[in-house]
Order: C-alpha cells, then sequence, then structure tokens
C-alpha cells in the first residue's frame, strides 16, 4: 500500500471518528435534555399500532400527502437520502480500507452482478430528483415567500437554518456527483474498472475526457472527501437545527399519542383530591406521602412528559399547524409552532445552563419567558394544528398544560372564564341560569 | 301527538327502563336558539316512538369549557358528580347534540370511571335512517336547495365523525356544496377551547367573521351545523354581513324535523 493510501486512511479515520464523536456526544447533550421530561407509561399492548404509525407517517409520509406539491418534492430528497446511505456506506467502507467502489467487487463478483449499477443509477435519478426539489424549496423559502415560511417565528436563526440546510444539501449532490463523474472519466481512460453505464454522471463524463488523469482523480476525490466532510457537518450541524426531525420523526411518531384527538389527558393527582373531598367518610389516615406533590400543568420544561419534549426537538418548523391555525388565520398572537420552537428553545437553554453553571443554578427563568398567556388563551383547542402536524407533534397538548399551570398554580385567568368557572360550579351551567330551570323547555314544549 | 319528555328519576321511579338518556346540555338547556335543536330532536325521538329520557335538574355541565380553560379541578369535580348520577341510573345508552358534551362523556369520563355508550345526534339520526325509520314528506322543503355542512372540530378532527351529518343531509335530496375549508381542513367557528365564554384575542378579524367568508363562497342559502355553539358564532357571523335574511344556520335535527312526515 503507497504512503498516499495509508495518510488517506489515516486522514479519513481521523474525520469520521473526530466529526462523529462530537456529534455523538450533541446527541447525547439533546437525550439528557429530553428526559428532563416526566416519566411516562406506556402500554405495550399498544406497540402494534405504534410501529404501524410510525411505518406509515415516518416512514411513509403519508400526512405528508395532503398538500401533495411539497410532498412530492420532500419525498425526491427523503427518497435520495435513504439510498443515497448505500453509497455513504461504500465511502465508509473505502475510506477504512482504502478499497476503491468496494461494494462493486463485493456484488460484483456474487450472482448480484449489475445489481451495483442499477443502484447507483437509482441514486443519481434520485439525486437530480433532489436537486431540483432542493431549488424549488430555496424559490419557494426566498423568492415565493409562502406564507408559513415567512411568520414571524421565522424571522433570523430559523431562516438561515432553513437555507442552510438547503444549501449543504446542494454540496452533497455536487460531491456525488463530482465523484460519479471523475470516477467515470477515469473508467473511460481504463484507469478504474469499469463499472457499467452511470445514467447521469457517464453523460456528463463524456464533458470531461479532454482533462488529464491527474486533474480527474483530483476532482474524483475533491467528490470524494467533499461528500463525505458535508456528511460529518451536517451530522454535526443536525442537533442545532430544525433538520433533526430527519431523525426524531421516527421516535416521534412512535411514542405520540393515539387516543382519538379530542381528548384531553387525564390528571389522577386531582382525582385523587376531588374523591377525598367528596368521600363522606374520609379515610381516617392521611395516604402514605408519595414525595414532593408535583406541580400542576407545565410551568417549564420538566413539567411536561418526556415525550413532549421529544416532540419538540423533532419539530423541523415547516408551519403548517400554524397555517391552518383559527387563531393564527385571524391575526391572533398564537402561533402553534412557535409554541413547539419555545419548549426546543427553552430546553435547549437549560441544558446549557446547567453545562456552564452546573445543576444547582436557577435562571429564575420559565416558558412563560417565551409564551405569552396572549398566545394560549387564543387557542380554540380546534385540533388542526394536531391534525396537520406530518410527524404528528401536538401542539394543543403543551398549550392545555400551559393553560393548566396559569389557571390552577397562578389562578391568573380572565375575569369572563372566571364567571363561567363560577356558573359552572354553582349552577351547573356555564351560564349563570338556575339549575332548576334546566328541563324549562320541556314545559313550552307542552304547552 | 302529545310531547313526552320523561324524567329519568320518574322513569326509574316508576321502574321502567329506557332505550337511550337524551344528554341536553347546557346550550340545549338554556340557550334559546339551541333550545330549538333540542326541540327539534325531541319531536323526531316523539315520532318514531323511541324510548328516551332526560336528567332535567341532575345533569350539569360536563366540564368541558372549564377542562380546555386549564381548571381540571373543576372539570373534575364536574365530571365525577355527572358519572355518580348516571352510573345511578345506570345508564348505558347516551345521546346528545352537542359536540363538545359528545367527546368529553365518551373520552374524558371513561378514565373516571363513566363508561357509557355515548352517541352524538348526527349519527344517531344517521343510524334511523339506515334502518329506514326516518321517512321524509315527498317533495321535501329543502329539495334541490344549496347547503353546505360546517365540520365541528369536536366531531371532525376531535373524534372523525364526518360523514355522518354529511349522511343525514343526503336524504334532503338538497344540492349539499362543501366549503373550501371542509373535513379535516375544516375551520374552526372560533368556540371552543372555552373561547365561547371570554372576548377574543386582539387580533385582525373574528374566527367567525372568516368562516363567514368561507360559507358566503360556498353560495349556499342553509348552513348545517351540528354544534349548538358553531351554530351561534355561525349565525352572528352571517348577521356581521347583514345576510341574516338570504342565509340561514340550521341544526341538522331541525333540517330534518321540518321535513319529516
Amino acid at each position: 500500500m503507497d504512503i498516499a493510501r495509508i495518510i488517506q486512511i489515516i486522514l479519513f479515520i481521523a474525520v469520521a471518528g473526530g466529526g462523529g464523536f462530537i456529534a455523538f456526544k450533541k446527541f447525547m447533550e439533546i437525550r439528557v435534555n429530553i428526559l428532563r421530561g416526566k416519566e411516562v407509561e406506556f402500554d405495550p399492548a399498544d406497540n402494534g399500532q405504534r410501529w404501524k404509525n410510525m411505518f406509515m407517517i415516518a416512514f411513509g409520509q403519508k400526512k405528508m400527502f395532503k398538500n401533495w406539491i411539497p410532498a412530492v418534492l420532500h419525498l425526491f430528497i427523503y427518497v435520495a437520502f435513504l439510498f443515497t446511505q448505500i453509497e455513504l456506506l461504500e465511502i465508509i467502507i473505502d475510506g477504512i480500507t482504502g478499497s476503491h467502489r468496494a461494494i462493486w467487487h463485493v456484488l460484483e463478483g456474487s450472482f448480484l452482478g449489475g445489481l451495483y449499477t442499477l443502484i447507483i443509477n437509482f441514486i443519481e435519478i434520485l439525486s437530480v430528483l433532489a436537486f431540483v426539489a432542493t431549488i424549488i424549496f430555496l424559490v419557494r423559502r426566498n423568492l415565493l415567500k409562502i406564507p408559513r415560511f415567512v411568520k414571524p417565528e421565522m424571522k433570523g436563526w430559523p431562516k438561515l437554518d432553513g437555507n442552510i440546510i438547503l444549501y449543504l444539501e446542494i454540496c452533497l449532490l455536487i460531491g456525488v456527483f463530482c465523484m460519479n463523474v471523475g470516477d467515470k472519466a477515469l473508467q473511460a481512460k481504463g484507469v478504474y474498472h469499469e463499472t457499467g453505464t452511470f445514467l447521469i454522471s457517464g453523460a456528463f463524463a463524456n464533458l470531461f475526457t479532454g482533462w488529464s488523469t491527474t486533474a480527474l482523480m483530483i476532482m474524483e476525490r475533491f467528490g470524494w472527501w467533499f461528500h463525505f466532510c458535508v456528511v460529518i457537518a451536517f451530522l454535526n450541524y443536525l442537533p442545532y437545527s430544525k433538520h433533526l426531525h430527519i431523525l426524531l420523526a421516527f421516535p416521534n411518531t412512535f411514542f405520540a399519542s393515539l387516543k382519538p384527538k379530542g381528548e384531553i389527558a387525564n390528571m389522577p393527582a386531582i382525582t385523587k383530591e376531588i374523591k377525598l373531598m367528596m368521600d363522606p367518610n374520609p379515610p381516617a389516615e392521611e395516604p402514605a406521602d408519595e414525595g414532593e406533590p408535583a406541580g400542576f400543568g407545565a410551568k417549564d420544561i420538566e413539567d411536561f412528559g418526556w415525550p413532549t419534549l421529544l416532540s419538540a426537538y423533532s419539530c423541523t418548523e415547516c408551519g403548517r399547524c400554524t397555517a391552518n391555525c383559527p387563531a393564527n388565520q385571524t391575526d391572533k398572537k398564537l402561533s402553534p409552532r412557535a409554541i413547539v420552537m419555545a419548549v426546543r428553545d427553552r430546553a435547549e437553554e437549560k441544558g446549557k445552563n446547567e453545562k456552564e453553571k452546573g445543576k444547582e443554578f436557577d435562571d429564575g427563568k420559565s416558558l412563560f419567558d417565551y409564551i405569552s398567556k396572549e398566545e394560549i388563551n387564543a387557542c380554540t383547542t380546534c385540533n388542526a394544528c394536531v391534525e396537520e402536524c406530518p410527524i404528528n407533534i401536538n401542539p394543543l397538548s403543551m398549550i392545555i398544560e400551559l393553560r393548566r399551570y396559569k389557571i390552577m398554580e397562578e389562578a391568573d385567568s380572565t375575569e369572563e372564564w372566571n364567571l363561567m368557572f363560577n356558573n359552572t360550579e354553582n349552577n351547573g351551567a356555564v351560564w349563570q341560569f338556575n339549575p332548576s330551570d334546566r328541563a324549562k323547555w320541556v314545559n313550552e314544549m307542552e304547552s | 301527538m302529545s310531547t313526552q319528555v320523561p324524567l329519568m328519576s320518574e322513569m326509574a321511579a316508576a321502574g321502567k327502563d329506557v332505550e337511550i338518556l337524551f344528554w341536553v346540555g347546557c346550550a340545549g338547556s338554556f340557550d334559546q336558539r339551541a333550545q330549538l335543536v333540542t326541540k327539534a330532536f325531541v319531536k323526531i325521538l316523539n315520532k318514531l316512538e323511541i324510548s328516551f329520557a332526560i336528567l332535567g335538574e341532575e345533569e350539569s355541565c360536563t366540564g368541558d369549557p372549564a377542562r380546555r380553560a386549564g381548571n381540571e379541578f373543576l372539570f373534575q369535580m364536574m365530571a365525577i358528580q355527572n358519572i355518580e348520577v348516571l352510573n345511578m341510573y345506570e345508564v348505558k345508552k347516551i345521546v346528545t347534540a352537542c359536540p363538545h358534551c359528545f367527546n368529553t362523556l365518551k373520552n374524558e369520563y371513561p378514565p373516571l370511571g363513566g363508561n357509557f355508550e355515548v352517541i352524538h345526534h348526527s349519527t344517531y339520526l344517521q343510524t334511523l335512517i339506515d334502518e329506514g325509520k326516518i321517512k321524509l314528506k315527498g317533495g321535501g322543503a329543502y329539495k334541490g336547495k344549496k347547503i353546505t355542512y360546517h365540520d365541528s372540530c369536536y366531531l371532525g378532527r376531535a373524534n372523525n365523525i364526518y360523514e355522518a351529518p354529511r349522511k343525514v343531509l343526503e336524504l334532503l335530496d338538497a344540492e349539499l356544496v362543501e366549503m373550501k375549508r371542509c373535513k379535516t381542513k375544516g375551520l374552526c367557528c372560533g368556540a371552543g377551547g372555552a373561547q365561547m365564554f371570554k372576548e377574543e384575542e386582539e387580533g385582525g378579524i373574528r374566527v367567525n367573521q372568516e368562516r363567514t367568508k368561507d360559507v358566503l363562497e360556498s353560495k349556499a342559502k342553509i348552513v348545517a351545523a351540528a354544534c349548538p355553539f358553531c351554530n351561534t358564532m355561525l349565525t352572528d357571523g352571517i348577521k356581521g354581513e347583514e345576510k341574516q335574511d338570504e342565509i340561514k344556520v340550521k341544526d341538522i335535527a331541525e333540517l330534518i324535523e321540518e321535513s319529516m312526515l
């Protein structure tokens, strides 16, 4: 093995190992942040349905197809991403062993000869489609300014984040094509072994036959290294980006609630208190105290169940929730996406505080430094946001928990709601009517 | 035909079984507009000689608005009281004309010990139609008229009931048109989540005004609702556009009752 090849192997392992390690550390930090949420019990009997949801909604993109234009464009990028993993696997094998197109060698020697050419062609065609889709996505975000991409919460970093991902995707595609075009041109010169016809890179390779072998080798190596370095950069970028959804959409669709959307989660702690209160013969002894009494509702991220925090990290800020929110459509301050983004931002802030200032540090802040009462009080609980989310995030459940905190811990209601509460409690009706008049309409019918 | 609206307590005292409990709800009991829907539904039940009863004074708010506003204590107090009453009468089957009561009774009472078969009146009417029990007058009042159906969030997205109310309307032989935002994309009327009981937060226009735009665009002369709160919101929205003489908001029970033999 020549020196250049050995240096390349060492460099590759350094980049892959170093880059992978830094990314892994950040992913572990996110895991810790998510697990700051409360423990949640899952019924193993639901697992079948949960796997099915993950398969249909995350893997199968079922809910994306409510809007078919972005769905098809997204599908190109998604499928290209999935299949490019085969090429990435080959890059990793080649990088570590110093081989060249290892998978071709393996397949060519077997009964699967020709499969390699088929796979690469498939990836190349998908890559062109993904390239077109990426350009259209950039146009939709920056030139057409599709309303959901230019809402207030998308100013600054979220907007830049969206564009960076698209630029990185273009970089990945440039890398793959440089590599394959260079390779095909070198194959034509007899430098590399023939791997069959690559429809797209083969056609482009014809433009480069005039180049010297050295120039083509540089082009091929540049493409190979560039693609891999962008992959590593991407991996390190993911945990800071909305693009984390490419990974977390899968667990999120698995852990998302299976209950009817109309059902708001019960609070068993309150049931216990009310049953005690209403019991004419309360038990003589106080039931054993189960540790510190938990507060009601959510003031900060620890008050949510961990799957809620997972869902906040899974959000890719597409804004379908906000675009379909009746409050947002009538220019109220509420945007369900902004709620989800705030939960993630607060989780990140908590993680950062702990890392920099220790576990005991309290910054005196809460989710209400991110989310106002005006926002949560504008919700009609219509479930449009829940229905729309392509990966089953539930902004409504977050809003309800925040409302619970405001009402039950801070008694921070509105006058009108207080009146409704009083009527409900005293008259058994939401309005101020005498309970004995509840069936008065019957008399009107009979007369 | 005389009106029969027996109370559950009377029926129990007389040792008589009832087939269904009609849960009237606060709107159906006290709101003047919703009372008309209650009466229409009772007339249908009476015409078909279906055995039912109401709780009367023993019925209380299900707690839906309290829970959605964040007052879980109050919700559970109401729920537990109601469940006690319902269990005392050994109620098996509940029908209600309010999607909010429907959702709460059906989905939110079981974890608190209230297990009943809960049916919204749209589904109930559809069953009666399917069984051939509801027969309409020839050339009914709504034949050929443009009707649009407004999806209630608590039937549609909350409980996946989109078809039953539409099936009921089909019987009218009217021209059913859809608004541009319908079914899973149906726009809320603005009342849910306890908004009915407070001023809207600051913003551009009211949600019901936004929804009224869809109504006007559909060119329908009748908006069919299946929820007392949607009914109020849409009626107000249409009044706001001064179209109340041209466009009427009707509950599906009213449309059926008016056309029945």
